[in-house]
């Protein structure tokens, strides 16, 4: 059964409808990602389990039992907010402190439960500190410690790392990660940055404007997108115009002068995505004129003029010989690096 | 540089600021310095003024009971219309930051009123609710058999305190409303998503955040409600006398000018000290917290 389970959940603000029929059932420490462009109900979503906002439809359980029911406070959910909403008159230990005082945990306990959230966020002997004389990195451990100190059945975290410079962002990730799971406490992170869904979660829930789009495992959002929005969103994609051959025995599937055999179950126009990673240069295929190599040290990037518009490749640096600018060049991919769906409007 | 070039990016500060600056020197540092020079001058009922210097003046506020009792009430209404306005006007600036937007705008106009309505008819609005026998709210107690004689209002500390506090309120108001728009906007659900209820998140959350605002509302009030003369002047009179009604009747009715002068500085060196005062320790204690 699903640790945490959102039924039909919907929102609306007045009449405009900010997220619609979100169904997701979470398994017990797992680590989801609410991956979508800003707007599209992420912050919103996340504020629905976490109370502060009401569904307008639908239900939210954990453990099978009604979480809209349960009154905020008392829902035992830790959240991470991104401005890390910190208590600027505490110290980074009483605010640690703060979700453990309103337990009534006793003091000793308190003080040894304190000691040991800061030091797993790697933050041993900043007890004192007060938030304004830390860094924003530091800071996102504090709100890190104050939210897993209290074990929450449940972390929340709202675009926590969005506020740190890049390099700080990758090892806060890294450290995220492995704290979830040393722990595994159930998590779910809403960010708008794919790299981090990707490196960070068991399953990405791709939204856009209040919609599911796609719920799977970062390769398979990544390798199979379930529509041209995630293939978009997630990463460089190629998407080429195509048509089912009927008249071809058996069918096949032809996007210019490429053809492969169709694959089942589609009709007339569809549409081919395929990643630029996984198209090679060959003797048949896509015609094709390079309009730019870019060396970028361990991959070739080429973008391409293609019979079927615009085309990004990329090539590793394999050391072989790649083709110049201007030089024709013929397109060509396996059929299963492929993902085909029918084209809308055609 | 050059050194006509080093002098006159000297100058040009001084001549730009000069114009200011001469009109701060003629009309304030001037006629301070003149006052505190006039409170040592000796005056007498026939002879007026004496360009002397003696301590005389001061003698006699040190001596006479009549200055300390009145120095003191004035500090005491000073200290209850702050207290006032911060007992009800952080309440009040806090439900009305959690109000959305056009009753937000309504009633932070209503809280401005005061300020736009002339003293004069604040304050005898006051006293037609509550002057004597013929006051509309003692009229309706008394119909109702709430109280036998009227709440007097008029010529009392209450009156003043009640009448200070109305005008000054928006003070207190805006400078809490300040500190609340510094509070992170989601400080309220992350005490709340850690157990925290209603008035715990208030009284551990929020009060400890604004604090600041209230104090520096705090001394704002304190200093103009100190130095209040309009509502003091139509509550109290020449009955119930405060620092600057008294220097102002001993300029103008009693035309002892030095005793005056001597009333106004006491006040003025009191004031600031105790400004300056305050104003450094709220700063050394919230130093570590909010800078
Ligand atoms: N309280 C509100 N009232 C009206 N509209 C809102 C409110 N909160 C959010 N929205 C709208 O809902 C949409 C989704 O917001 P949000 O969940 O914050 O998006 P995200 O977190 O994915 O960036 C936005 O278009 C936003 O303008
Ligand atoms: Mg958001």
């Amino acid at each position: 059964m699903a640790y945490l389970e959102l039924d039909r959940v919907s929102k609306q603000f007045g009449t405009t409808t900010v997220v619609d029929d979100f169904s997701l059932a979470v398994g017990k420490g797992e680590f989801i990602s609410f991956l979508g462009p800003s707007g599209c109900g992420k912050t919103t979503t996340l504020q629905m389990i976490a109370g502060f906002l009401d569904p307008t439809g639908g239900m939210i359980r954990l453990e099978g039992k009604d979480l809209t029911a349960v009154h905020p406070a008392k829902r035992g959910l830790g959240i991470v907010f991104q401005s890390y909403a910190l208590f600027p008159h505490m110290t980074a230990a009483e605010n640690v402190a703060f979700g453990l005082e309103m337990r009534n945990v006793s003091r000793n306990e308190r003080a040894e439960r304190v000691r040991a959230a800061l030091a797993m966020v790697g933050l041993a002997g900043y007890e004192d500190r007060h938030p304004r004389r830390m860094s924003g990195g530091q800071q996102q451990r504090v709100a890190l410690a104050r939210a897993l100190v209290i074990k929450p059945s449940v972390l929340l975290l709202d675009e926590p790392l969005s506020n740190l410079d890049a390099k700080l962002r990758e090892e806060m990730q890294i450290e995220l990660r492995q704290i979830q799971r040393t722990i595994g406490t159930t998590t779910i992170l809403v960010t708008h940055d794919q790299n981090e869904a990707m490196s960070l979660s068991d399953r990405i829930v791709v939204m856009s404007q209040g919609k599911i789009e796609q719920i799977g495992t970062p390769q398979e959002t990544y390798e199979k997108p379930a529509s041209t929005f995630v293939s978009q969103f997630l990463g460089k994609t190629n998407d080429f115009a195509g048509t089912i051959d009927r008249t071809a025995a058996p069918v096949r599937i032809v996007a210019g002068s490429w053809s492969a055999l169709a694959p089942a179950g589609l009709n007339g126009a569809v549409t081919v995505s395929i990643r630029p990673e996984r198209i090679g240069f060959g003797d048949a295929g896509l015609n094709a004129r390079i309009v730019t190599r870019i060396f970028q040290g361990n991959h070739w990037l080429f973008q391409c003029d293609s019979e079927c518009g615009p085309a990004i490749v990329i090539r590793q640096n394999d050391g072989t010989a790649q083709p110049a600018e201007g030089e024709a060049v013929r397109l060509t991919w396996r059929p299963e690096d492929m993902s085909v769906r029918a084209r809308a409007g055609a | 540089m050059s050194m006509a070039a080093e002098e006159r990016s000297v100058r040009v500060p001084w001549a730009l600021t000069a114009p200011a600056l001469m009109l701060f020197v003629g009309v304030l540092l001037i006629p301070l310095a003149m006052t505190v020079m006039l409170s040592f001058h000796d005056w007498g009922q026939y002879k007026g003024i004496e360009p002397v210097f003696i301590l005389k003046n001061w003698k006699e506020i040190a001596t006479d009971p009549y200055y300390a009792e009145m120095f003191w009430r004035t500090f005491r209404i000073a200290i209850l219309t702050t207290l006032l306005t911060a007992l009800l006007g952080a309440p009040e600036a806090y439900i009305l930051n959690r109000m959305s937007g056009r009753w937000k705008s309504f009633f932070l106009l209503v809280i401005l009123g005061p300020l736009l309505i002339s003293v004069v008819a604040r304050t005898l609005g006051w006293a037609l609710l509550f002057g004597g026998n013929n006051g509309l709210v003692n009229k309706l107690l008394m119909t109702l058999g709430a109280i036998r004689s009227p709440i007097p209002f008029m010529f009392t500390e209450t009156g003043m305190v009640v009448a200070l506090a109305h005008v000054m309120m928006p003070f207190m108001v805006l400078s809490v409303w300040a500190a609340l728009q510094r509070l992170d906007p989601q400080i309220e659900n992350a005490a709340m998503s850690l157990g925290a209820r209603p008035l715990t998140i208030i009284r551990r959350i929020i009060m400890p955040q604004i604090m600041p605002g209230v104090l520096s509302g705090a001394i704002i009030v304190f200093s103009l409600s100190a130095s209040a003369f309009a509502t003091p002047a139509i509550i109290g009179g020449r009955r119930l006398k405060v620092a600057a009604t008294l220097a102002y009747d001993e300029f103008l009715n009693t035309l002892n000018w030095p005793l005056g002068a001597a009333v106004a500085t006491l006040l003025l060196v009191a004031l600031v000290l105790i400004v300056v005062g305050s104003n450094a320790s709220i700063e050394r204690r919230y130093a570590e917290v909010f800078r």
